[in-house]
């Protein structure tokens, strides 16, 4: 079981609104940094600041050490091989270089090696109806520049994943198929084997958002058989500038880089430049060091609280909130109470007949935060009939006094702007 | 009164109940303008159309969809400047923005005055976020009144 954690938060004791505790429902945008994760931070720039990969002085080496260590703890959290693992400014930035380097490989870059990669009219990508704007318009610009064609898994009316559509939409033309681990709307864990099982079939390249299941279940990348798979930092207790991307090594070898600067090559001519083996040719330029410094400190930070114990949190959480929010009048929670691969502590929900925007604003009132609008998922807003929605989402320093709070405040909503449930 | 009950002024909630001037009317005049304005962060919208009769605002209709304080403050400032003179928008504008960026304080007494049924949203002006959305219809308003302008200098 987890522990009480919220003192290892130190912004959690500040008040908000006029005095009142903070009630921090907003874990799915970004989660709030335990001491552990500043500390490292602050420590790296206090004691250990030096150019990584660059100069022999003693300050470099050990820069250049807690660099790649930092890289090692958080390839173990996710129980991969550190040389699988680039650091990346972020999600985004992962999922860019990935449908880039696809990019570039179409535009003839990269080699023989990167014959894999080429794209062109005919070939399809697949991506789903429910994932975040970030694993979707990647690869609809990707389509765009390579003249290939984009598909999508659509969504059902209670927002999951229509997975008889698997093989009908991935076919043989199918070359990659991006997904998410599970939706930051409806938190509804995603059959991740149904996926790759049908990628593989086809030999499509697969792609898995992990930003909302990294940070609150434990991640296997051997166990889920994907190609690649990008988190962030800032979502898992970690700072902000700084996420992950892990492929499989000999994909990440020959996927050209798209980035390009100091540091990441072998040789460079006025003419042409070789690129080092992964990771490295996709780190160009100075990295946010002390950021990944502080994302390792945060996967230490979880691992030590073991993520067993954290998705246990999570799953009782998700209970709270979404049995709770589904049960008051005039109150729609969006996707099932439950699903077969889980849910996460999430609850976007829908006051009929109140905005976002106003629902939020009353919540905030109260000292809750929570996020409103489409949350990044405007795809599957719109296939549910609506252009937002009131989002809470909980951490590992949620307690169920939290969840239910929200509940309490939610179920004062109608009545407050007038609305006869 | 709390900050919630400021914000959410019983004029406010009667306006987004009962908006006026919802539904775009179909104008037949050489001077007229429109605008359709998004708030990005929330997917909100409105359309606003207007016609002109030399320096007066002599229509102002609109559409849209969105939170309380979006729809009530297009409710409002169809009122506000409906059969107006230009000038008196503009100033009328410039005093919503001025609320605006006023912290949850009212105006001087002129400045009330002009403003009306407006005054409701000073408590909008303590949340930088939703100032956006009491903002929304007025962007629209003053893009169509540029439109409906250009119009007339084509004819």
């Amino acid at each position: 079981m987890l522990p009480d954690v919220r003192h290892d938060f130190p912004l959690l004791s500040r008040t908000v609104r006029n005095g009142k505790p903070l009630v921090y429902l907003d874990s799915g945008a970004t989660s709030q940094k335990p001491h552990a994760v500043l500390n490292a931070e602050a420590e790296f720039y206090q004691f250990h600041n030096g150019a990584v990969a660059r100069g022999a002085h003693l300050l470099a080496e050990e820069a250049t050490d807690a660099f790649e260590t930092a890289r090692a703890d958080v390839a173990d959290f996710i129980r991969a091989a550190p040389e699988e693992v680039v650091s990346t400014p972020g999600a985004t930035q992962s999922l860019n270089l990935i449908a880039n380097g696809f990019a570039a490989a179409s535009d003839g870059l990269g080699g023989s090696e990167a014959d894999r990669f080429r794209l062109g009219a005919g070939d399809e990508i697949v991506v789903t109806e429910t994932d975040h704007h970030a694993n979707v318009i990647p690869w609809q610009q990707l389509a765009a520049r390579t003249g290939a064609t984009l598909r999508w898994i659509g969504a059902n009316d209670d927002g999951t994943l229509r997975y008889e559509e698997l093989d009908t939409v991935i076919t043989d033309r199918t070359r990659i198929v991006a997904f998410t681990h599970a939706s930051n709307v409806t938190g509804v864990v995603t059959d991740v084997t149904a996926f790759v099982h049908r990628a593989q079939e086809v030999g499509a390249v697969t792609v898995l958002d992990a930003c909302q299941s990294v940070p609150h279940l434990p991640v296997n990348v051997a166990e889920l058989g994907v190609d690649f798979l990008v988190f962030s930092s800032h979502k898992m207790l970690g700072p902000t500038g700084v996420g992950a991307l892990w492929g499989r090594k000999e994909l990440l070898d020959a996927l050209p880089p798209s980035i390009y600067g100091g540091s990441a090559i072998k040789v460079v001519t006025m003419e042409t430049t070789t690129w080092l083996d992964a990771p490295q040719r996709f780190e160009p330029g100075t990295q946010p060091v002390a950021q990944a410094v502080g994302m390792a400190a945060a996967a230490r930070y979880l691992g030590d609280l073991g993520m067993d114990n954290v998705a246990a949190h999570e799953r009782r959480i998700a209970q709270i909130l979404r049995e709770g929010a589904s049960a008051i009048p005039g109150v729609r929670l969006l996707g099932p109470v439950d699903a077969p691969h889980g849910v996460l502590g999430i609850a976007a929900v829908v006051v009929e007949g109140v905005h976002a925007h106003d629902v939020g604003q009353v919540l905030d009132d109260r000292g809750i935060a929570v996020r409103v609008g489409h949350h990044c998922a405007q795809p599957l807003h719109r296939r549910l009939g609506l252009t937002g929605s009131t989002r809470a989402s909980g951490h590992v320093y949620t307690s169920e006094d939290d969840a239910q709070a929200f509940l309490d405040v939610l179920a004062t909503v109608p009545s407050f702007f007038g609305v006869t449930v | 009164m709390s900050d919630l009950e400021q914000m959410y002024q019983q004029v406010i909630m009667d306006h987004a109940r009962e908006a006026h001037g919802r539904g775009l009317v179909v104008l037949d005049s050489p001077h007229v303008g429109e605008s359709h304005q998004v708030n990005t962060t929330c997917g909100d919208e409105v359309r606003v159309r207007v016609a002109l009769d030399g320096d007066t605002v002599a229509s102002v209709s609109w559409e849209g969809s969105g939170c309380s304080i979006s729809q009530a403050s297009v409710s409002v400032l169809s009122d506000l400047v409906t059969g107006e003179s230009l000038e008196h928008a503009d100033v009328t504008y410039e005093a919503f923005r001025a609320l605006m960026g006023n912290r949850g304080v009212p105006l001087d007494e002129f400045r009330e005055d002009l403003l009306g049924d407006a005054t409701a949203f000073v408590g909008v002006g303590k949340y930088p976020a939703r100032i956006k959305c009491a903002l929304l219809g007025w962007m629209a308003l003053r893009d169509a009144l540029v439109k409906a302008q250009k119009g007339e200098a084509d004819d």
